[in-house]
């Protein structure tokens, strides 16, 4: 196993000396923003709170939560701490339901950014040596630069290949003999796919390490994608709203996602009651951007699902992990006892150009046994009037989901354009087992 | 090649979706000759023979569905007992195979319509046969 780390004073500190400078960290983060942003000045106020209460990490739970609505309340830019001529850079989450919500960099926090991608990178076992191509969208979505400023600063070298031009971006794999990929997992399968369409195989590549994220995806994806790119495939974990990619990444056992804790200061809540839970039990993870100075964050709610782990891990971080996240507290499904969420339907969908990008789902009762149906709208173009050929392309996604959510769906092909296509869980999802 | 074009509709098993075709090809002066549905539990196929396929295919695209043109080949069958199945012989003879066919019936004949594993092939054993195949205007 690899073991080389990146940054071993902050990565392996004793808790202690974390806690403490994560401490120090909070204070002068809440003096920032009590100062400089009124959103957060208005709110603490409201709450009879100053600056001088918070003085030790444990006082974060007295401070205010920030969610999505607030940000896209702020739009443009009123949740900024510091004047615009000090900003860098912008990047945008065009958000899946509503206006965008713009987040602001100064070049301080652009330089922890590529600092936890390193860090990240680097436990993945990436060296000087490697070459990385950065198949995530360059532009708005933080995913691109973000990684590609991180290669570079580790001092590997990166191939901005972006998104797209798949021919070309296998073309340059081979060509260059590239080591490294970092891209979403659904891209990883696809790429995978069209490998194989080219009548070649792994074996044919140098790949040997992946960086995926910015979707949620299964053990059963990770184990597809490093059979087929013969590599070893790794999680990263970032939201733009906290930084973009880095925020957290896995090390070489594979165990849950190290968060950079002395940027990052994690908590787990009831996504229902906004209680916070003790550490080991599941539910929404919760960010504070401890070191951030143009677009800090107080207590963000990720409304990502989660368990924390504590205790140093066999790679020698003490910083503490999270367990895989399936998906979104707001979408997360039971279907016989397996947690279900569209996103993971969508990933699925997306790689298969013969659908259109919409879908349904519908979870049902009979006979006491949950069923789940995906409702996919085939494309014009790929109707053939050969059934043999449509059944097979039923059967092949049916195989797909099955592998991405753990339970068998049932397939159903619907007509162009007879899915709602509005946005949003409700029009996305039908549970017939709560009417009944 | 003397073939013709057949379209081919996707339909979701749902009620009145057949009918639906049928009113908007009626609506535009379109007449179905023959057709006939290949059913799964969740979807179908509607393969329709129509008097004027082009512009069907616009009609129907613009309501959305789902339609692709096929070459098949149509033959006049002479009424005679077993007439039939000395054809489908013949073809299965020559490793052409049939993957569909449907019948129907116009004025005083009897049509077939195949989709043979292999038109080519299909065809000239066919034309061998001094088998009596349409054209898309003999309809
Ligand atoms: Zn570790």
């Amino acid at each position: 196993m690899n073991n080389e780390i990146w940054n071993r004073n902050k990565e392996c500190m004793s808790r202690d000396e974390l806690s403490d400078l994560q401490g120090k960290r909070l204070h002068k983060l809440v003096d920032l923003v009590y100062h400089n942003t009124p959103f957060y000045r208005h709110k603490m106020q409201e709450l009879d709170l100053l600056p001088a209460d918070i003085r030790t990490i444990d006082d974060i739970v007295k401070l205010p939560f920030t969610t999505k609505a607030d940000l896209r309340d702020n739009y443009p830019v009123g949740l900024l701490a510091t004047p615009m001529s000090e900003i860098v850079r912008i990047h945008a989450s065009s958000g899946t339901t509503g206006s965008p919500t713009i987040v602001g960099y100064t070049s301080r926090d652009l330089e922890i950014w590529k600092e936890i991608i390193a860090r990240a990178l680097t436990a993945y076992g990436v060296t000087r040596g490697d070459i990385v191509s950065v198949g995530y969208g360059y532009g708005l979505f933080t995913g691109g630069l973000g990684a590609h400023y991180g290669v570079e600063h580790l001092g590997a070298t990166v191939l901005p290949t972006s998104t797209g031009n798949t021919e070309k971006h296998i073309r340059l794999l081979r060509d260059l003999g590239v080591t490294g990929l970092a891209c979403t997992p659904s891209y990883a399968l696809y790429l995978a796919e069209a490998l194989h369409k080219q009548g070649l195989s792994a074996d044919d590549l140098k790949l040997r390490i992946g960086a995926f994220g910015a979707e949620p995806w299964t053990e059963n994806m990770r184990h597809e994608i490093e059979e087929r790119l013969g590599i070893q495939a790794y999680n990263i974990y970032g939201l733009s709203e906290i930084m973009g990619p880095g925020v957290a990444y896995e090390c070489g056992c594979k165990d849950g996602s190290h968060i950079a804790e002395d940027h990052f200061y994690p908590e787990i809540i009831n996504p229902e009651t906004g209680e916070v839970l003790p550490v080991g039990q599941e539910g929404e993870l919760v960010l504070t951007t401890l070191t951030k100075t143009g677009m800090p964050l107080l207590r963000y709610r990720t409304k990502d699902l989660t368990t924390l782990m504590p205790g140093t891990c066999a790679c020698g971080r003490t910083s503490i992990r999270f367990t895989r996240i399936l998906g979104r507290s707001d979408d997360m499904l039971i279907v016989r006892g397996i947690n279900v969420f569209p996103s993971q339907v969508e990933s699925v969908i997306l790689e298969m150009p013969e659908f259109a990008p919409r879908y349904m789902l519908v979870v049902d009762r009979k006979n006491n046994l949950d069923t789940l149906e995906v409702q996919v709208e085939l494309r014009p173009d790929s109707f053939s009037d050969d059934m043999g050929s449509m059944l097979d392309l039923r059967r092949k996604l049916g195989e797909r989901l099955k592998s991405v959510l753990s339970i068998s769906a049932e397939v159903k092909l619907v007509e162009p354009n007879s899915l709602p296509r509005s946005e949003g869980k409700s029009t996305r999802v039908i549970d017939k087992r709560v009417l009944a | 090649m003397e073939t013709i074009k057949q379209l081919s509709v996707f339909l979701e098993n749902k009620g009145g979706r057949i009918n639906d075709v049928a009113k908007a090809l009626g609506e535009h002066g379109i007449n179905m000759h023959a057709f006939s549905m290949a059913e799964t539990t969740d979807f179908g196929i509607l393969r329709l023979i129509v008097s004027d396929v082009e512009q069907a295919v616009g009609v129907l695209r613009a309501e959305n569905f789902a339609v692709v043109l096929t070459d098949v080949v149509c033959i006049s069958c002479p009424n005679v007992a077993g007439a039939l199945s000395a054809i489908l012989e013949r073809l299965a003879e020559h490793q052409v195979f049939i993957e569909y066919m449907y019948a129907f019936a116009q004025g005083e004949k009897a049509h077939i319509v195949i989709r043979p594993s292999n038109l080519e092939e299909c065809l000239k054993w066919l034309e061998e046969d001094d088998c009596d195949i349409l054209a898309d205007k003999q309809l």
